[in-house]
């Protein structure tokens, strides 16, 4: 078991190196010079080449792997070549919203998914089963962009039940800025529900076939305990896999609706240094992001352990 | 030690609803099970002797209904119910307390995800309100007394660290810890193997003496029958054709069917070389029963007064059989 987490530890640093060197080998091989980018169209050759000089954008490219790989491993991931700052503390900033963001969708997708998953499988093929696997099936495929565009012009714009976009001035208290969480947080959980209820349902159908379910009945408890207690903990494992597979998507993939919602996040942030060619400030993001990618798919493997003691590392 | 049967089963219909309409799974299944003895019924896979079982404690599939019959069986108050009419939530209280089951898959009717003793415990709870302490000695004593070694030990184990047998003990444990007046055994021991499957038996024999419950004992082979079984109802094609005693029923076999069932099973007493007889043909599916004997097409003995429904009728005391030429059958042997 120790062993086990210690392997999986092991595996993670490898793989975040590789993450990093494809950072940095992909951010490089994107066409564009961040020293003309921040000067503008007016700067003279000469400018550029002083500023490339002061960012140490003149090394050559294997010196610069190296110092960043050290860098890296000593827990400092450079200067944003914008912000002027460490990249660290340009990540933290915007850490916030995007974490929040992450968990209120993923609270909002399972609250819906998963008791209308368990209803609709032991209902299966009633009208409200074919429903809701229609309606799953249509929010999963219609772009998060585009819900989140709807749902902002007729609930924020036109109802002002939400605020329509952004995250509060500089002075916005913190139950302020989790409000303007609230519609980009019902957008990403109704699209990740989708596929959080097709695993409940499908992994509740397969359970309630099973010969223990109907040992369950015959010992004369009530349906509810049936399916709560004997069905759903079998069920279980499927269902916390997926959803610890939509929490790690979550935090690397809001981008869209970040932008949608104009929230400083790090989606919003990578995107912003794509496009200035802020290659430190990339590969922060990358890092960080495939770190938590990790420690969550290692957080749901220990889960198992719990539910089923038949999982043995 | 009979006092007036626990259990009547009278005209029992179930129907299947499937997309291409209802299919009669049992067509007429009647018998009798008398309090403190233990009824086989017996037939081939297909005959309904488990949708019989599922019936009686109300677990049909959500497909599957009783469109006619009853199931009259004698409450512990002394009431007599009839348990295809009883609502859910009267059914419940009888469920496990009353009647319990055992299941023909002792790997699989064990939930991998909670201790033994907490799926057997759970009956306490829902039955009897206990919990704790008091709960764990007496699931203790039930271990002990379906001889699982170490009890004190093994409640807190998971069914796969168990062998087959004893998840088969564990099983057994469960169903009777509510001390039952009926306990359906659905093919308890056919998917153990023989030395695990005569110990299975010899505890349920003893058991039944202690706890003097009545067993309705689901299966297919005749060697348990002779051994578990007071009486015999034998089915086919979702009918019970013969219902007598168990040494009457070996004895005098009434119903060609039975008699073919009896003389397919190899017996060492047999002459050598002498080869089994196979009854020809095969079971109709469901969907195309004749509406007259459901054996006449494979019956040696077939005339056209066969083409008319058949009910069972005694043909001595305590033997009822579905042939109109029961007599020259038993004639004939």
């Amino acid at each position: 078991m120790k062993l086990y987490i210690l392997k999986r530890l092991v595996g993670m640093v490898v793989v975040v190196f590789l993450v990093l060197t494809i950072a940095f080998v992909i951010v490089r091989l994107a066409p564009g010079d961040p020293a003309a980018l921040m000067l503008g169209p007016d700067a003279t050759p000469a400018d550029a080449a002083e500023l490339r000089a002061r960012l140490g954008l003149d090394r050559p490219i294997p010196v610069q792997y190296l110092t960043f790989i050290v860098n890296a491993l000593q827990g400092d991931l450079g200067q944003s070549l914008f912000f002027n700052r460490p990249v660290l503390s340009v990540l933290a900033e915007r850490v916030e919203p995007t974490a929040f963001l992450a968990l209120f969708s993923l609270a909002i997708s399972v609250v819906i998914a998963l008791p209308l998953g368990i209803f609709v499988a032991y209902r299966r093929g009633s009208f409200l089963d074919q429903s809701a696997v229609s309606v799953a099936m249509l929010a999963a495929s219609v772009p998060s962009f585009w819900t989140g565009l709807v749902l902002q012009r007729y609930l924020a714009t036109d109802l002002g039940w939400f605020p329509a976009s952004g995250y509060g001035g500089p002075d916005a208290t913190f139950l302020d800025r989790m409000g303007y969480l609230m519609l980009p947080s019902i957008v990403l959980g109704i699209v990740n529900s989708a596929l959080i209820l097709r695993f409940t349902r499908a992994s509740m159908l397969d359970v309630l076939g099973e010969d223990y379910i109907r040992t369950a009945r015959s010992k004369g408890m009530t349906e509810g305990r049936v399916v709560l207690r004997h069905a759903m903990k079998n069920a279980a494992i499927p269902i916390v896999t997926v959803v610890g597979l939509t929490f790690a998507l979550l935090v690397s993939g809001a981008v869209v609706t970040e932008r949608v919602f104009n929230i400083p996040g790090m989606g919003n942030l990578v995107v912003g240094a794509v496009l200035r060619r802020d290659y430190p400030v990339i590969q922060g993001t990358l890092v960080v992001v495939a770190t938590l990618y990790i420690l969550i798919n290692l957080a749901v493997d220990l889960l198992y352990l719990v539910i089923d003691k038949r999982v043995r590392y | 030690m009979s006092a007036g049967p626990i259990l009547s089963v009278e005209g029992l219909r179930v129907a299947f609803r499937s997309r291409r309409g209802a299919v009669t799974a049992l067509r007429d299944v009647s018998f009798t099970l008398e309090a403190g003895r233990t009824l086989a019924l017996v037939g081939e896979s297909g005959s309904g002797k488990s949708v019989t079982s599922l019936a009686i404690l109300g677990l049909l599939p959500r497909n599957g209904d009783i469109t006619a019959g009853r199931l009259a069986y004698r409450a512990r108050d002394g009431r007599e119910l009839d348990l295809a009419r009883l609502p859910q939530s009267e059914f419940r209280a009888i469920r496990g307390r009353e009647i319990s089951m055992i299941f023909q898959e002792p790997m699989s009717s064990l939930n991998p995800l909670f201790t033994i003793g907490d799926q057997i415990g759970e009956m306490l709870l829902l039955h009897e309100g206990l919990d704790g302490a008091a709960r764990r000695k007496r699931v203790i004593e039930m271990l002990e007394m379906v001889e699982i070694p170490a009890p004190a030990r093994r409640i807190d184990s998971y069914p796969h660290e168990m062998s087959g047998g004893m998840r088969q003990r564990v099983m057994i444990a469960l169903a009777l810890i509510c001390a039952p007046q009926l306990l359906i055994a659905d093919e308890p021991t056919t998917a153990l193997d023989v030395t695990v499957q005569a110990q299975i038996l010899d505890l349920m024999r003893r058991l039944q003496r202690e706890m003097g419950m009545s067993i309705l004992f689901v299966t297919h082979d005749m060697g348990v029958v002779a051994e578990m079984a007071d009486d015999v109802a034998v089915m086919y094609a979702g009918a019970v054709i013969e219902q007598a005693p168990v040494a009457d029923l070996f004895a005098r076999p009434s119903h060609p069917y039975t008699r073919g069932l009896l003389a397919s099973i190899p017996r060492p007493d047999r002459p050598e070389g002498e080869r089994l007889v196979a009854i020809a043909g095969s079971v109709p599916p469901l969907g195309s029963l004749p509406s007259g004997c459901a054996f006449a097409p494979r019956c040696p003995l077939a005339t056209p007064a066969c083409a008319e429904p058949v009910g069972l009728r005694d043909i001595h005391p305590g033997h009822r059989v579905a042939c109109i030429r029961a007599e020259e059958v038993l004639a004939d042997a």
